[in-house]
């Protein structure tokens, strides 16, 4: 199972815009509580002094010199990209790991993981936790429990992540099919690859924050000089227009 | 990399293992009777104790078994395999050896390259990891298997177990020198991890959570450099040079033992370092490249 | 090839129950799905009006709010010194029967001496009319620690405010400008507008010296000085001005810029010119001589000159065009260069009337003048702390909305919008009612809006009537009251001494109040045997640092085990296009001694025979919380609850429906009723909707009113200070209340730059992270993971300065005290300024956390850095706006030095105070879950696994 399908009939990914993406944490708690109520994501110490748990999507936060302006800053949630060539997949002895042929979806069979976390090593992205308290490894599953199950309704059969972002800033859907939504906006807004050169042909992809910086509208002119003409001139010339 | 006790335990002792086996299994010793009996059982403890020392790095082994079906593809299968594979064959050379079984010499031959592919598999587990780019090198295999004939070599008392000693001082000065040029090498920063190489030069703000969690445990091991500087010269005085003079000197036995328990310790450190000096990629996301 | 079988088809959970988030004060709609009878999952509600769906960090943590171990679990009663934590659980009974002995004698004798304040009490309607009923004079809740300078600001203004009364038209504006805006109410109405703007590439500003969160996805941030934003507004204004940028029209139809201003020196100056039928008047273009300000056709003279009077537009435009507030002469006090800002102001003017847009909805105004459509200008602008929490963020929040104002943009499509109950003027609130007589309740409401210094809360010895001295000279236009003010003013006896502190979920022993350590000293007072503040009752769910400091504590629900309404009469849900209004109903009862608190309100008022709380016989009028919100009729047929009244089809007004609560649950929890569409926009003017909120039972009959460009209530005051009419202002005040309530929006500097000069010259503040929400989210297994740790920012030019390195620490000071915290570089930040994460520090041993959390040795408050009075000079002042009396925690101003390493332990911040000892509570939460080691490891290769999971 480790091999990696040659092709899949769909590409099922998120495309994640960093222009909109306020930091605010929600898509990490959703997903979270949606995958503790299903697979189980354990945390440790949950009160002490070094609390610790599983989480399959975390939020970063960077500020950006840039060459002109103020210091930018770019909230980045993280999680599985669901690559093409994905190297989690090959590198698993036991075939717990394994991308789907039928929709991209890059999974972990809990069933016959041994938990020796060396696809968390292969993954460029930090996109695997072993869970400490079942000792086998979690990923994004990019909700397969949700995205075709039938006791959700039909607008909810999406990820977690995706359903409650407030800002709507993460979106899903096929990126195999360029008249899709979402790969639409990756040809819109100049959609990207995290570390193309790894080789890891990654599904989701980030859009990019757009240009930031001062407005163009020209200048404003004033209506006359009015030290000349004092209020009185102002309000004759602005009055007298009304 | 976390540099967790049990991979560096597994790696070195079952490295040394194997690297001894092939060189029982080659017949370099020809021993016999209680003498093969004891040798070969040092070969196989430090093996299979090897082995077993991984197993505690698993989260789940209880689906051990299952490691052996994706040889097509993934290294660790091919190295349960070829451990495996090692063991049983030189199961009847090392019976020949004890009770004098004159079993074909071919047998032990191929047993004996099947230990060095064995060790071979192990660092393609790490070689294969192009998110470590120090791992990432063709000569992560070289060491592993350098280690592995100079070890076993020196158990065996080898007349060239100095020489290769040597050898596998070059090898980690080389190792070392290309390892710290390589996550440079590989052209990964900040600004590739998150794309924001678009806009300017990122740097940490607030890192994703304030917890810890399993990627900075396992992926980010802070060495200072000082600190590393220093263990690289205890792995290589340990590993390689003592060791090699040692056998020089006439020690006969006792000398063996010790050139091997110095090298052994060598090896630790080396091998402490190897994670511990090693990089992962996803350390970008958390701004913490050394 | 072979793949898995994955499981696609899981089960969520068995039932799913719909009821009102209460993780923060937003107030979103929730799925919350159990299985066997307990939390599995939560989701937001799609179908409702405030989150559509969307869920933040908080609310979909929920599951681990109510499971938190720091849930209390049984009423309790002080048994060791105050604040020592010893305590001996007791019956409700008991309890309340202790309760009942304390407050009765007072109400009989003395009611002032209780005071009840509540904290982030989302049930005013019901705790304000109990305290009436009671007949204190002091009752808050927690607004004047919070915003209500926005409130207030807004509401002398257009009557509505920013907070979550209004909304930027999402679906039309161009350009949304804000100013002081970070996490804070609506939070998520506030995400999902702006993914709409971004959706469709509409551009976003933001004024605010810190670059996170919303600030970080504008597209031009503007890191102002902080208390400067005033100054920055009034400059857009004078270049909006200058190049004639201004809606006229709107100006002349809808504010009050043609009213006359009284010329003629005396008690009249400055007021407003008025007929005989004492209406101030407009002089018509048409004519040239006077005409009411509501007639019909009548084309107000915006620049008139009436027997020597002038409009309030000339005296406007007088002020505005002064080259004071040219960009030159702000730019360097803003911390933002001219050119920038008359580059915003172009922007704003070019978006305003070159983008102009007009929707073809015809309308009639209350004049009855008729418009064939609804002209808008898609500028909005929202506002929030950063420009309220200082001493001039009253007169800053008026500043803004006269922005608004001049670019014809509130009320109109593209612009901002009001939310029912709101547009409302000034005249259609209450005024603030205090006079207290032994037995007998107060004659109205406590809060209100003051018209003039006959509407203060004062004694006949001029003293201020209030604990809090909210609605005194010190702070007129308290509209929220000063909770921050009732412990420290309690303590100094000044005004008075009280008995009992009544407090619900108020953190007051720590984050909710300015000066926490000080706060901590009055609360242990003692005066002779007893304490100075001798009795505190408090209510929490938690165990929150409150607790050890009070004597009696009544343990709360948490949120998903409770009744609540969220009210029209309080603070409802409402959206610009319906009104709204929800409740929250137990979907899991509690599973240990305690209760709703509102319920537990209603038995004391019973127990203490309050009016209205008790039929004739003496018996209790509401079996609880539930039967109040149904029950419960504050004007004939208007109660707590809009939605299916009477036979369960009547709206706003009708008799109580027994069924009531039953339908807003099959509803999802809430209840709308919709803005007509030809009332959607002009609200404040618009017949339609006039008539719509009559219908509603919003007011009684309708209330047109023009906006106020020129305050007269602050007039009044002004005038007053000047030494005009009956009641004068004591001489110390006269001074700040002459400059504070100029009738016109102005700029001051805030009191606390001041301390400058004292050698404190960095700006210092505080932001709410979006995933937490004040002290609740630490007690949170998974929140805490997110952000269990505080740093203090600081710019690169303190950074570089001082050589930091990553991983120090700095000692900060103040004039009122030291802390040494760890630090953190910001590039995008003020150069003058530092700030960090509000209330991740908590005191050790509260919230049920390990002593040795993070959160209780290296988090720390900017709390202890500030005072809750200004500097001494002969008179005890509170900290606050000298208008409503809001706390002015951003005023802060520090000195921040590096502390050398090996000065100071590292890994501890200070001031460190002594652990708290751990109440009695409910325990249990989130599973330890060790993690993996050897032993485990071992029986799991034994097979053994099943057995430990």
């Amino acid at each position: 199972m480790t091999a990696l399908p040659n092709a899949t009939a769909k590409k099922l990914g998120l495309v994640i815009d960093l222009d909109t993406c306020v930091g605010c944490q929600a898509c990490v708690t959703a997903c979270k509580g949606w995958n503790d109520a299903g697979i189980g994501l354990s945390d440790q110490d949950p009160y002490g002094a070094d609390p610790s748990g599983t989480f399959l999507n975390r939020v970063h936060s960077y500020q950006v010199a840039v060459p002109d302006g103020p210091a930018q800053v770019v909230t980045f949630p993280r999680s599985c990209l669901h690559c093409d060539n994905a190297p989690c997949v090959t590198v698993c002895p036991t075939g717990a790991s394994y991308k789907r042929a039928e929709d991209g979806i890059v999974l972990v069979n809990e069933d016959a993981c041994i938990g020796c976390g060396l696809c968390a090593w292969a993954c460029p992205y930090g996109a695997r936790e072993m869970d400490a308290d079942q000792g086998v490894m979690k990923k994004c599953t990019l909700c397969v429990d949700r995205i075709y199950n039938d006791n959700l309704l039909e607008e909810d059969r999406e990820p977690a992540c995706v359903r409650t972002c407030p800002t709507n800033a993460r979106h899903f859907g096929d990126l195999a099919d360029p008249e899709s939504k979402v790969s639409q906006l990756v040809a819109e807004r100049g959609g990207y690859d995290l570390m193309p050169d790894m080789g890891t042909k990654p599904t989701n992809k980030y859009l990019p924050p757009r240009q930031k910086g001062p407005g163009t509208a020209d200048p404003l002119t004033p209506l006359l000089d009015i030290k000349a003409t004092g209020i009185a001139g102002w309000l004759d010339r602005m009055l007298g227009k009304f | 990399m976390h540099p967790a006790p049990s991979v560096i335990l597994f790696s070195t002792l079952s490295g040394l293992g194997f690297g001894f086996l092939a060189f029982l299994g080659w017949g370099v010793l020809q021993p016999s009777g209680w003498a093969a009996f004891f040798l070969w059982a040092l070969g196989y403890v430090l093996a299979v104790g090897g082995l077993l020392a991984s197993t505690f790095h698993l989260g789940n082994p209880k689906n051990a078994l299952k490691a052996f079906t994706q040889w097509r593809t993934s290294w660790l299968s091919r190295e349960a395999w070829a451990s495996v594979a090692t063991l049983v064959l030189l199961a009847p050379v090392a019976l020949s050896d004890i009770f004098g079984l004159g079993l074909l010499p071919v047998v032990g031959q191929v047993g004996g390259m099947l230990a060095l592919l064995t060790v071979f598999t192990t660092a393609m587990i790490y070689t294969q990891i192009k998110a470590v780019p120090r791992w990432h090198h063709w000569l992560t295999p070289v060491m592993f298997l350098s280690f592995a004939v100079a070890g076993g070599a020196t158990l065996a008392g080898h007349v060239w177990a100095p020489i290769l000693l040597l050898v596998v001082g070059a090898v980690l000065w080389a190792l070392w020198r290309v390892g710290d040029g390589a996550f440079a090498k590989a052209g990964q920063t900040m600004g590739t991890a998150t794309g924001l190489d678009r806009l300017g030069v990122p740097s940490v703000l607030d890192p994703a959570h304030t917890a810890g969690n399993y990627l900075k445990r396992e992926m980010i091991f802070v060495v200072g450099r000082k600190h590393a500087a220093k263990l690289r010269k205890i792995a290589l005085a340990l590993a390689s040079v003592a060791p090699a003079l040692v056998l020089l000197l006439p020690l006969g036995v006792w000398g063996i033992a010790l050139a091997a328990a110095l090298h052994l310790a060598g090896a630790l450190a080396a091998r402490w370092l190897f994670f511990a000096e090693a990089e992962h990629v996803v350390g970008l996301y958390y701004g913490a490249r050394r | 090839m072979n793949q898995p079988r994955v499981e696609t088809q899981r089960e969520v959970s068995d039932e799913v129950r719909q009821t009102t988030c209460y993780m923060c004060a937003c107030r979103c709609g929730i799925n919350v799905h159990l299985k066997s009878g307990t939390v599995a999952y939560i989701e937001g509600n799609r179908d409702h009006p405030i989150n559509k769906g969307v869920l933040c960090a908080k609310g979909a943590s929920g599951i681990m709010q109510v499971t938190a171990p720091s849930r209390l679990k049984a009423p309790l009663r002080r048994v060791g010194p105050r604040g020592s934590g010893a305590f001996e659980e007791i019956s409700w009974e008991e309890a309340l029967s202790t309760a009942v002995a304390w407050m009765k004698p007072l109400r009989n004798t003395a009611p002032e001496k209780l005071a009840f304040f509540t904290g982030r009490d989302q049930s005013q309607s019901l705790t304000g009319w109990w305290a009436q009923n009671f007949g204190t004079p002091n009752y808050a809740a927690h607004g004047g620690f919070c915003s209500v300078n926005m409130a207030a600001g807004g509401i002398y203004t257009i009557g509505g405010a920013f907070w979550e009364f209004g909304q930027p038209d999402w679906e039309r504006t161009k350009l949304f400008v804000m100013f002081g805006v970070a996490e804070d109410h609506d939070s998520n109405p506030i995400k999902i507008g702006i993914g709409k703007l971004k959706a469709r590439g509409a551009r976003v500003i933001s004024v605010n010296p810190v670059r996170t969160g919303y600030s970080a996805v504008a597209d031009d941030w503007i890191g102002i000085t902080p208390g400067t934003d005033g100054l920055l507004i009034l400059s857009l204004i004078h270049c909006l001005l200058e190049a004639g940028k201004i809606d006229l029209e709107y100006l002349s139809q809808w504010t009050n810029a043609p009213l006359l201003v009284t010329e003629a020196e005396g008690a009249e100056k400055g007021l407003f010119v008025r007929n005989a039928e004492s209406q101030p008047f407009v002089i018509d273009r048409r004519t040239g001589h006077p005409a009411p300000w509501d007639g019909k056709g009548v084309e107000p003279d915006l620049g008139a000159e009436w027997q020597g009077n002038r409009t309030v537009f000339r005296h406007m435009v007088e002020e505005y065009l002064k080259p004071d507030y040219a960009p030159e002469a702000v730019a360097a006090r803003c911390g933002v260069t001219a050119p920038r800002i008359r580059a915003l102001a172009a922007e704003l003017a070019e978006v305003a009337f070159e983008q102009a847009l007009s929707l073809d909805q015809p309308w009639t105004d209350f004049r009855g003048n008729e418009h064939a459509n609804m002209p808008g200008r898609p500028v909005s602008f929202h506002a929030m702390r950063g420009i309220s929490a200082h001493s001039n963020g009253f007169q800053t929040a008026r500043a803004l909305h006269l922005l608004q104002i001049l670019l014809g943009a509130v009320e109109t499509p593209g612009g901002y919008r009001l939310k029912p109950p709101y547009p409302k003027p000034i005249e259609a609130h209450p005024t603030p009612h205090f006079v207290s007589t032994p037995g007998k309740p107060l004659t109205g409401p406590h809060l209100g809006y003051v018209r003039s210094p006959d509407d203060l809360c004062l004694l006949p010895d001029g003293q201020p009537a209030r604990i809090d001295k909210g609605f005194s000279w010190e702070n007129p236009f308290s509209a929220h009251g000063l909770m921050h003010m009732v412990i420290p003013n309690a303590h100094a006896g000044d005004p008075y001494r009280i008995d009992t502190l009544f407090l619900y979920m108020a953190n007051m022993s720590w984050n909710s109040s300015m000066n926490s350590a000080r706060v901590i000293e009055m609360l242990t007072a003692k005066d002779g045997e007893d304490y100075v503040i001798p009795r505190i009752i408090y209510s929490d769910a938690y165990a929150s640092e409150m607790v050890a400091y009070a004597d009696l504590i009544l343990p709360d629900t948490t949120y998903l085990e409770r009744h609540d309404c969220i009210s029209l009469l309080d603070r409802p849900i409402s959206e610009p296009d319906a009104a709204g209004d929800a409740i929250r109903w137990p979907v899991i009862e509690p599973d240990r001694d305690v209760r709703c608190f509102q319920s537990v309100l209603l038995e004391l008022g019973a127990r203490l025979g309050l009016p209205g709380m008790v039929n004739e016989d003496g018996s209790p009028k509401f079996k609880d919380y539930a039967d109040y919100m149904v029950n419960h009729q504050r004007r004939p047929g208007v109660g707590p609850l809009m939605g299916f009244r009477g036979d369960g089809t009547a709206e706003g007004r009708g008799a109580p429906n027994p069924d009531q609560l039953q339908r807003y649950i099959a509803n999802g929890a809430f209840y709308q009723a919709h803005v007509p569409e030809e009332a959607s926009f002009y609200k404040p003017w618009n017949a339609a909707y006039q008539d719509w909120a009559v219908r509603l039972g919003l007011y009684e009959s309708p209330q047109p009113y023009l906006f106020n460009i020129w305050s007269e209530p602050m007039r009044r005051f002004q005038l007053a200070a000047e030494g005009h009419g009956p009641r004068q202002p004591p001489d110390h005040l006269r001074d700040r209340l002459r400059q504070a309530m100029h009738p016109l929006p102005i700029w001051y500097a805030p009191f606390g730059d001041e301390d400058a000069a004292f050698g404190y010259p960095v700006h210092a503040l505080t932001q709410r992270p979006m995933d937490m929400y004040h002290s609740w989210g630490s007690q949170n297994a998974w929140l805490r993971q997110i952000k269990g740790r505080n740093y203090l920012y600081l710019p690169t030019k303190i950074w570089e300065a001082q050589g930091f390195q990553a991983g120090d620490w700095a000692r900060v000071s103040s004039r009122a005290g030291t802390i040494v915290v760890p630090v953190a570089h910001m590039a995008a930040l003020n150069e003058n300024t530092v700030w960090t994460w509000n209330a991740i520090g908590k005191r050790k041993g509260a919230w049920a956390l390990s002593p040795e959390a993070p959160e209780a040795t290296t988090g720390f408050l900017l709390n202890h850095l500030i005072s809750e009075l200004l500097p001494d000079k002969g008179a005890r002042l509170s900290n606050s706006d000298p208008v409503t009396g809001q706390a002015a925690w951003f005023d802060q101003r520090v000195r921040v030095e590096r502390v050398a390493a090996g000065d100071h332990l590292r890994g501890t911040a200070e001031p460190g105070f002594p652990e708290l000892p751990d109440p009695p509570r409910a325990g249990g939460g989130r599973a330890q879950n060790s993690s993996k080691n050897f032993a485990k490891s071992f029986r799991k290769l034994l097979g053994l696994a099943e057995v430990e999971r």
